[in-house]
Parts: structure tokens; sequence; C-alpha cells
């Protein structure tokens, strides 16, 4: 080799080097904040399901500065959500959250692969030493926004648009049936379904459909405004949920259940940070702020927003509680006794209607 | 239009044989268009085009975690893809990749789940068997009345689709519902010698060596025996092929149940190896980017592999993308550019675009038309 040569092979490697250390400085740099990371099944755009994660992680952001969060969208509950939470931790998030039911197998396996990040899983059931699940007694709010329907209403029939007949949506047709029989006995709590969490065309259809059946109230347990927008439509009245939706339809909306993640999000990463983060199945409700009831519309009257407070009052009191018996299902059938209570593992494995309740659960 | 007016109209007019140059060039041109275009978007929406391209890469090729998950989703893509080669080498349009997907794996599925004692030799055997068996039934339902009666296959196909997609959600809302999963809409977990294993520390599985298997032997049936020659005759000539005496209907019959077959090996392979127990959400898509697949790599079955592993590449490195902050839809729409691109210049690369006097009649014209779509 000649010693042009060799000179030039020298600063070649030099360049090189320089290079390499300059790119190790600059993540360095990046790695100074604590990294958290998101994966969401829908879009924040989606104003509902999505949108309230996102609010509660920017919550988060500004609570702690010296957070860094990175959230990945639209991840589908197949093998791509496995891949998305092992990205998330090889770039170094010390903490994980996954926000739909159906990533919960898929965290258990990365969680086996990353002992050192903390993983948490929104509404499922498994747990282990690094992963803990959360979810919040959205039943409360839901029994308030049916004593709202149920005093509104004038045709007697309240249609819901529900995603899919797990326990998580049944339970919530159940508290909202009830709220409304605690107000309306004669009123009943039509079901449709949508198989689908985000569609808005087809939460707009189904809608439509409990709307044509003589519906003048259309509650939701999907992910967007769509149901509300169709209640708008035809001059009805709507219960949203997720995160207040009286923009889109601020005609139709009287109210809804909302989220409020944040000040989980915020204890969680703190104590992630401090490393005094245990693993559990936390499940918040009204008392905790994790879940409540968004502003109401306008054509609600004083005298109902004065019963839904008074029955707030005594959830938030713990002197009330919606699955309280008696409670019949929609056969006819005592399911809980008067003086007990359901407790949470039979709440969380709902799988019948209550008494007002018209729809099909797969048996 | 006044008389002095020249009317001026367009032709598409075949090139015959498409000279090579074109034919390696083409795909290039493509990607590099459909890069320069997306980094005008990219640009406009404030974000550096190299670094979400690099990024993208890196996702999906830059380190051997990114390549192995690129390889996890070209199995499903390889194996449905293939299958839709083959049919498509007959002219037949399978759009039921999806469908024959999900039965394999449900079938898969029923055996894993009947048998939670068995051992592996035992179990995964007769998983493969099931999954291939219930994809190719499933084909067949659209394969006999297009063979017999002439229905469209696209139709019949694309509809079956829906059937098995919501034969799975009825199953794991109802009777396959675990009751240890707090009547969630899953089945029990597979044992775990009904998990096809996988290779080292990464998802890589089985599958991918059924799908190289499957691309050898179809090239080598394709190529070396009676039935594939038939195959290719029917799809260039079916009237000469019937003169020849060959039997169309049993041809559509077999490469149906072929196709159906390798779908229903990859719903078998990704239920078994990837998601352990039934879900009713095993497939983002799969069967249908397989038809493009199929298409793009001209219904070559080592074309298959490799487009396969590019467009896992796409689909993996589109959610790195997401790193950077670009939004999901902005992704999706990276990656349509990117097919749109590709497909758009195939067939540029095939027809020549002319201007010319519209001097002869419209039946010329029309006949035109006429024989760039037999050809196409």
């Amino acid at each position: 080799m000649s010693s042009s040569k060799k000179l030039l092979v020298f600063i070649t490697v030099l360049v090189a080097l320089a290079g390499l250390v300059r790119l190790n400085g600059q993540s360095y740099a990046a790695e100074e904040k604590f990294k958290v990371g998101w994966i969401y099944i829908g879009h924040p755009g989606d104003a509902g399901w999505t949108l309230a994660h996102d609010e509660g992680r920017k919550y988060m952001e500004k609570q702690l500065p010296w957070v860094e969060s990175i959230y990945v969208e639209a991840v589908p509950e197949t093998s791509d959500a496995e891949r998305m939470m092992t990205e998330l931790a090889r770039k170094g998030c010390k903490i994980i959250f996954a926000t739909s039911f159906g990533y919960m197998d898929y965290v258990q396996n990365v969680a086996k692969r990353f002992p050192d990040v903390y993983f948490e899983h929104c509404s499922g059931f498994k747990t282990a030493d690094n992963v803990a699940t959360y979810f919040g007694r959205i039943y409360e709010p839901r029994y308030l926004s049916g004593i709202v329907a149920g005093s509104m209403t004038k045709s007697n029939i309240i249609g819901y648009v529900g995603a899919f007949p797990i326990p998580e949506v049944v339970r919530g047709i159940n508290a909202f049936a009830l709220g409304v029989k605690s107000v309306n006995p004669n009123a009943k709590v039509k079901v449709v379904w949508t198989n689908t969490w985000y569609d808005p065309a087809t939460e707009k259809e189904a809608a439509k459909a409990a709307l044509d059946a003589g519906a003048d109230v259309i509650a939701q347990h999907q992910d967007t405004p769509a149901p509300m927008q169709a209640a708008a439509e035809r001059g009805k009245y709507g219960v949203s949920y997720n995160s207040p939706m009286s923009k889109f339809a601020p005609n139709a909306v009287l109210t809804g259940p909302v989220w409020n993640w944040g000040p989980y999000y915020v204890s969680r990463v703190q104590a992630a940070k401090d490393g005094t983060w245990t693993s559990g199945d936390y499940w918040g409700g009204l008392k905790d702020g994790i879940v409540d009831l968004a502003p109401y519309g306008p054509m609600v009257p004083e005298n109902v927003k004065k019963l839904v407070e008074t029955k707030k009052t005594e959830i938030l009191a713990g002197k009330f509680h919606p699955f309280a018996g008696p409670i019949k299902d929609n056969k006819g059938v005592v399911r809980v006794p008067a003086g007990t209570t359901m407790t949470d593992a039979q709440l969380l494995s709902f799988d019948w209607f209550v008494e007002n309740v018209e729809g099909t659960l797969p048996n | 239009m006044g008389k002095g007016l020249i009317r001026l109209k367009l032709v598409f007019e075949k090139r015959d044989p498409v000279p090579v140059s074109y034919r390696v060039a083409s795909p290039v041109l493509a990607v590099l268009l459909a890069l320069v275009l997306g980094a005008i978007f990219l640009a406009a929406s404030g974000f550096s085009p190299l670094g979400v391209y690099l990024e993208m890469y890196r996702g999906a090729f830059g380190d051997w975690y990114g390549v192995s998950e690129t390889l996890v989703t070209a199995i499903p893509l390889a194996l449905c893809g293939m299958g839709i080669a083959l049919a498509g080498r007959m002219l037949l349009w399978n759009v039921g990749a999806e469908g024959q997907f999900h039965m394999g794996a449900w079938a898969a599925a029923w055996v894993a789940l009947s048998m939670p004692d068995a051992p592996a030799w035992k179990v995964l055997p007769l998983m493969v068997l099931a999954g291939v068996a219930a994809g190719a039934a499933w084909a067949l339902l659209a394969a006999v009345p297009r063979a017999y009666v002439g229905v469209s296959e696209i139709i019949t196909t694309l509809m079956l689709n829906y059937v098995a997609i919501n034969w799975i959600e009825y199953l794991v809302h109802g009777p396959w519902r675990d009751p240890a999963s707090l009547n969630f809409p899953l089945s029990a977990p597979f044992s775990d010698a009904a998990r096809l294993p996988m290779f080292g520390y990464t998802r890589i599985h089985w599958g991918l060596v059924f799908a190289i298997i499957a691309a050898i032997v179809i090239d080598l049936t394709l190529g070396r025996t009676k039935w594939g020659y038939e195959v290719k005759i029917i799809g260039e000539s079916p009237r000469a092929a019937r003169y020849a005496g060959m039997s169309i209907e049993r041809n559509i019959i077999i490469t149906m149940a072929v196709t159906g077959a390798l779908a229903g090996l990859a719903g078998m392979a990704e239920v078994s190896a990837i998601a352990g127990r039934m879900t009713r959400q095993l497939s983002p898509g799969y069967g249908y980017s397989a038809i493009i697949v199929a298409w793009l790599a001209k219904l070559n079955p080592y074309g298959v592999l490799l487009v396969s592993a590019l467009f896992g590449g796409l689909l993996v490195g589109g959610y790195s993308a997401q790193f950077l902050g670009v939004s999901a839809a902005s992704v999706n729409m990276l990656q349509g550019l990117m097919l749109f691109c590709v497909l758009a210049t195939e067939a540029l690369g095939r027809y020549r675009l002319r201007i010319v006097p519209a001097a002869g009649s419209d039946g010329d014209s029309d006949a035109d038309r006429q024989g760039a779509r037999a050809d196409g």
C-alpha cells in the first residue's frame, strides 16, 4: 500500500470514528430524559377513546417535564402490537402503556423479554412482575348518564350502540339501563352491536337502525362521535362516551361518561422513575377522578341535573353502588338478591343483561 | 367541435416484446418517483423526507431485529401471495385468501384445542393438515361453481371472506370463549406443543420454511409437469387448451384447492406461532395485501418471496416512521403512493401512450382497447 493510500485510509477511519462519537453524543443527550411509550389502537383524532388516552399522555408530559413520551397510533391487535412494544422498549422507554384489550398476550410476551421495563395494560386481566393492568369504573358515570337519558326520553326507547358483547361493554349497558330504570321503569334500552370499536360509518348506521326502531336517545360504547351525529341529524338526543363530544353534536349530546387518564399516568410514571412501581390491578372510580360525567348539554333541565348530582354524591360517599340488588336479568330471573352487591369478579365477567335491556348476547 | 380543429385522442399501444431495459428500469423508476412524490408531501407537512425514509429503512432492514420482523410479516404475505399467483396463471382471481387464511387458522386451532395434551410431533402435523384442508375446502366452495356453472370466482371468493371472518367472530364470542379469560372473546391458549417453533430469539417461525418449499415446488411443478403445462396453456388460451383436450374444469378445481391450501397454511402458521390462541383479529389484511404482492411479483413464485419481503418491510417500516411524528394516515398514504407508482409504471412499461389524430373510426380504438385488456 502506498503512503498516500495509507493516509487516505487513516483519514477515512478518523472521520468515521468522529461520526460515531458524535452519534453517541447525540443519543446520550436524547437519553437524558425519562422515556415513556404508548401504543394506541386508533388515532388521537378519533375524538373518543384514543383522544382520552392522548390527553392523559399530554397532561402527564406537562406535569413531569423530565419525561419524553413516544406514541404509536393505529396499531392493530395482531403481531404488529408485539413489534411496536418491542421497538418502544428498544428505544429506551422505561414504562409502556398499551391501551387496548387485544394487546394482552403481546404485552406478556414483550414483558418477558424486557424484565427491566414496566408495562401497563389497559382493560386486561393478565399481570406479571413487570405488568400491571389499569381501568376505571366507568359504570358509575354510565349509571348517572342513564338517569339523564331515562328522564329525557319520550318514546321510552333508548338505543345503545355497542362495540362487542364483552364484559366491559355489557357492564356499561347494564349500568346505564339501571340508571334509566331508576327514573323511568317503562323505558327500554335497545342494543345494536357493530362488531367494531372504531368505524364511524358503521357506528352511524347502527345508531340509525336504533332511531328507525323508535329510539329518541342514543347512547354509545364506541370510539367516535358518529352515533351522536346520527342522533343530531334526526333531532334526537345522545349520550356520548370517552371524551366530551358536544362540539360534534351540540344540540344532541345530553352528557356522557368520560375518561380522565392524566393523573393515573402521572402517578405511574413517577413511581417508575422513583423505583416504587409495583404490579397490580388498578380499577379506579368517580372518587379517584379517573372517570367522570361530561358537561351537560343546554337541554338538560335543572331537576334532572339535581337527581344526577344527588346520586353522584352518594356514589362518592360509598353509600350507593349501581349494582346493588335486587337486580333481575331480562328473562325475569333474580340474579342479584336484595341486600347483596355484585363483586368485582362478577362485574369483570358480566355476560347477562338486566331487566330493561333488549338485545342478544352470545352464550 | 369546429371544423378547423384537429381532434386528438389518446391511444394505448402494446409494447411487444417489452424491452428488457423497461422491465428492469420500471420498478426502480417507480420507487424513485414514489420517493420524490412522498418527499414533497413530507416536506410540505414539515418533516425531513430523508429522515423519515431512513427511519423507515432502519425499522424494516436496519438491524437484525428489523429484518426478522420484516420476515415475520412477509410469511403470511408470501404463502397467500404464492397461491394467488398460481391461480393468476390460469386467469383465476382469488380475492379470498383472507377468508381461506382464517379458515386455515380455525381448523388448526380446532385441532390444537381438541388435543391439549398431545405431544408436538402429533399435534403440529395434524394442525398443518387441518389448516391446509380447511383453506382448500374454502376455496373449493368458490371453485366448483366457477368450474361447472361459470359463477365469477371474484365475487364468491370475496364474499366467502366475510363468512369466514364472521364464523371466527361467532366462535370466539360464543362456543370457543375461554371461561378462564373472563368472558373476553378469546379461545383458550394452545398448549406449548401446539406452538409452531420460532428460530432463536426472533419470531421467524416455520412458516418461512413452508413458504420457501412452496415456491420451489410450485416453480418445479409449473415448469416440469403436465399439470403445470396445462395451467400455463389454459391461462394463455383457454380455447387452445380445450382443443388440446385439457379439462379446464378439473384444472380450475385443482388450482383453486392449492391456492386455498396455501392461504390456509398461512393462517395455521400465524395462529400457531404468533397468536397462540384463536382471537378475533389475526390478520391486518394479509390476504388482501397478498393480491398486490402476487401481481408485483408478476405471478412468479420466487418473485412472490422477494416482493413479500419488500412489502413486509414497507409495512414494518411504516410503523417506525411514526417515531418521527408522522401520523399513521400519512404513512398509509406513503405506502399507497409507493404501490400506485409501481403498478402504474408497470402498466406504462407494457403499453405506450400515444396521441394520434382521431381519424380512424371508433371501432378501431375499441379494438385496440379490447386487445389491451385481453393481453393484460
